[in-house]
């Protein structure tokens, strides 16, 4: 059988080059970056190599690069961090209805420590509106978090308009990457934030490590104590064949940006827009042109994502959905409900998302074998015989 | 490993009894689609027991496995025999569902339970509760 995995999202596969970028830190060159002897001096200048491979890839300097253990960490670290640096000053925060968990509760986190919490809407497409931003900034603000782009559906945000709001009012200003860096220009300078999260396993490096830029000057408060590594801002013996994996994947998707967002586009546009021509009654979730380019993601009315994603995996493909059945939560995908769709059209979920490795055939194949699991569960549904039922009698 | 046991992704991948039947003795709807599961039971009663047995399922896959198996160990029964399907012999019988889905998942007995309700009332006899 075929196998097309179509879940970069949740993860990418690691590039063999960075894993044989990574292979001598997992063996003779085992050495603490803390350390005064020659096995430290290796690691250490492992570590600044990849601290500085990071930052080429954003616009930034090399020590405005603080290594984490992923991108939610990152994002955990971003939100406390800079809000709890800040909170002399006031404490009222301001996120996107369609962040990340890692950032939502984060700030949910700090609300529960006296922080005042502002959720900013999106509209139909999961776009923030900056205005929205504008109108919600107060005297007591001290820290605005709008994610660069939304993995589930694709969505790229406004962010340099929005920094420039932030930056008139002198409000720290984060954006979590962790979905389009690597996988578009992230330009840290052109975007205009104050801290940005990245995570290695979203454009081909390894799991377990992210990274955090802060513009320098801007202050954070540490989240974990301890020794002096990272500048003092995160302590804990540095995870360095990961560090090493995460800074080699992003000197190559920064060599090969161009062409791996035109191949990818290529294959996302084809789905866009031969999906609903074989499957009646299908939404496109997501900014229709503004997206990032692996991410396809759809709502098939009358039928629920899980059960698609178990017959879809029945014939070989990966995909993810944004149904409360596929979440361990059992809740349905806060991006979609924000989004204003209703729970009913956001159980229909389906989120197919391209990388490096897929093919024309990988599209032909899913638009092969996807409409007659759609029919099959759609002759099972109650719901879609209640459609049938009324249009007939229409 | 996966989530679900081999006899759950048994009844998924093959689900037994789906569809609608005409003109059925009784009708059982439980659930709605914002907690995600909705499952429509029809009846057919001869001589007290329960000569057919039809579904349509909205939901996952431990969704679509419960209301196979519901029918299916129901199929034959009379009424107070299908009666005491619960969802617990119907998790047992899908050898174990997931923990976070034995209750939003295994509403198929008290579906397959609504439509003898509604069967009973139809013909103006009372069952046992």
């Amino acid at each position: 059988m075929r196998k097309v995995y179509l879940d970069h999202v949740a993860t990418t596969p690691l590039l063999p080059e960075v894993r044989e970028a990574m292979l001598p830190y997992l063996g003779e060159l085992f050495g603490n970056p803390s350390c005064l002897h020659d096995w430290g001096d290796a690691a250490r200048e492992a570590l600044e190599k990849a601290r500085e491979q990071v930052a080429q890839l954003l616009g930034a300097s090399a020590d405005e690069i603080i290594f984490t253990g992923s991108g939610t960490e990152s994002n955990n670290f971003a939100v406390k961090g800079l809000a709890l640096a800040q909170q002399d000053k006031g404490k009222h925060i301001i996120v996107s209805a369609i962040e990340h968990f890692s950032v939502l509760h984060s700030a949910k986190t700090l609300q529960k420590m006296g922080f005042e919490l502002d959720e900013v809407p999106v509209d139909k497409f999961g776009v923030v509106d900056p205005r929205e931003v504008q109108k919600r900034i107060r005297k007591d603000t001290v820290l605005v978090a709008i994610m660069h782009a939304n993995g589930e559906v694709g969505t790229i945000e406004p962010i340099p308009e929005i920094a420039r709001i932030t930056r008139e009012h002198k409000i720290p200003f984060h954006t979590d990457a962790v979905a389009s860096a690597g996988a578009i220009p992230v330009n840290v300078k052109e975007l205009g934030v104050d801290a940005l999260s990245l995570a290695g396993n979203q454009f081909y490096g390894p799991k377990g490590v992210g990274a955090l830029y802060v513009r320098q000057g801007v202050r954070i408060m540490p989240l974990l104590d301890g020794g002096v590594q990272e500048g003092g801002r995160r302590a804990g013996t540095e995870n360095v064949p990961a560090i090493v994996g995460l800074g080699k994947a992003a000197e190559i998707a920064k060599k090969a940006m161009a062409s791996r967002v035109n191949k990818l586009s290529h294959l996302r546009d084809r789905l866009l827009g031969e999906l609903p021509q074989k499957i009646d009654h299908v939404v496109i979730t997501g900014h229709p042109e503004n997206r990032l380019p692996g991410s396809a993601s759809f709502c098939v009315e009358f039928i629920e994502g899980e059960s698609m994603l178990m017959l879809l995996n029945s014939q070989g493909v990966a995909v993810t959905s944004g149904s409360a059945c596929t979440s361990r939560a059992l809740k349905a995908s806060h991006v979609l409900i924000a989004m204003g769709l209703s729970h009913e059209i956001a159980q229909g979920s389906v989120l197919f998302t391209f990388g490096i490795d897929n093919s024309e055939e990988d599209v032909d194949y899913v638009l092969e074998v996807m409409p007659p699991i759609v029919e099959r569960l759609r002759q099972m549904s109650p719901l879609y015989a209640k459609f049938a039922k009324a249009s007939k009698r229409r | 490993m996966p989530i679900y046991s081999e006899k759950v992704m048994e009844h998924f991948m093959n689900p037994r009894n789906v569809g609608e039947i005409e003109n059925p003795d009784g009708v059982g709807e439980v659930g709605n689609p914002v907690c995600g599961d909705m499952m429509t039971f029809y009846i057919k009663v001869k001589d007290n027991r329960l000569a057919d047995v039809k579904f349509k399922t909205f939901g996952c896959g431990a969704a679509i496995a419960v209301s196979s198996m519901v029918s299916e160990m129901a199929m034959g029964k009379t009424l107070d025999e299908a009666r005491k399907i619960t969802p617990k012999l119907v998790a047992e019988e899908l050898e174990g569902l997931p923990k976070n889905k034995f209750h939003c998942s295994n509403l198929g007995a008290q579906a397959l339970n609504k439509a003898i309700d509604n069967y009973l009332k139809k013909t103006g006899k009372r069952g046992k509760k």
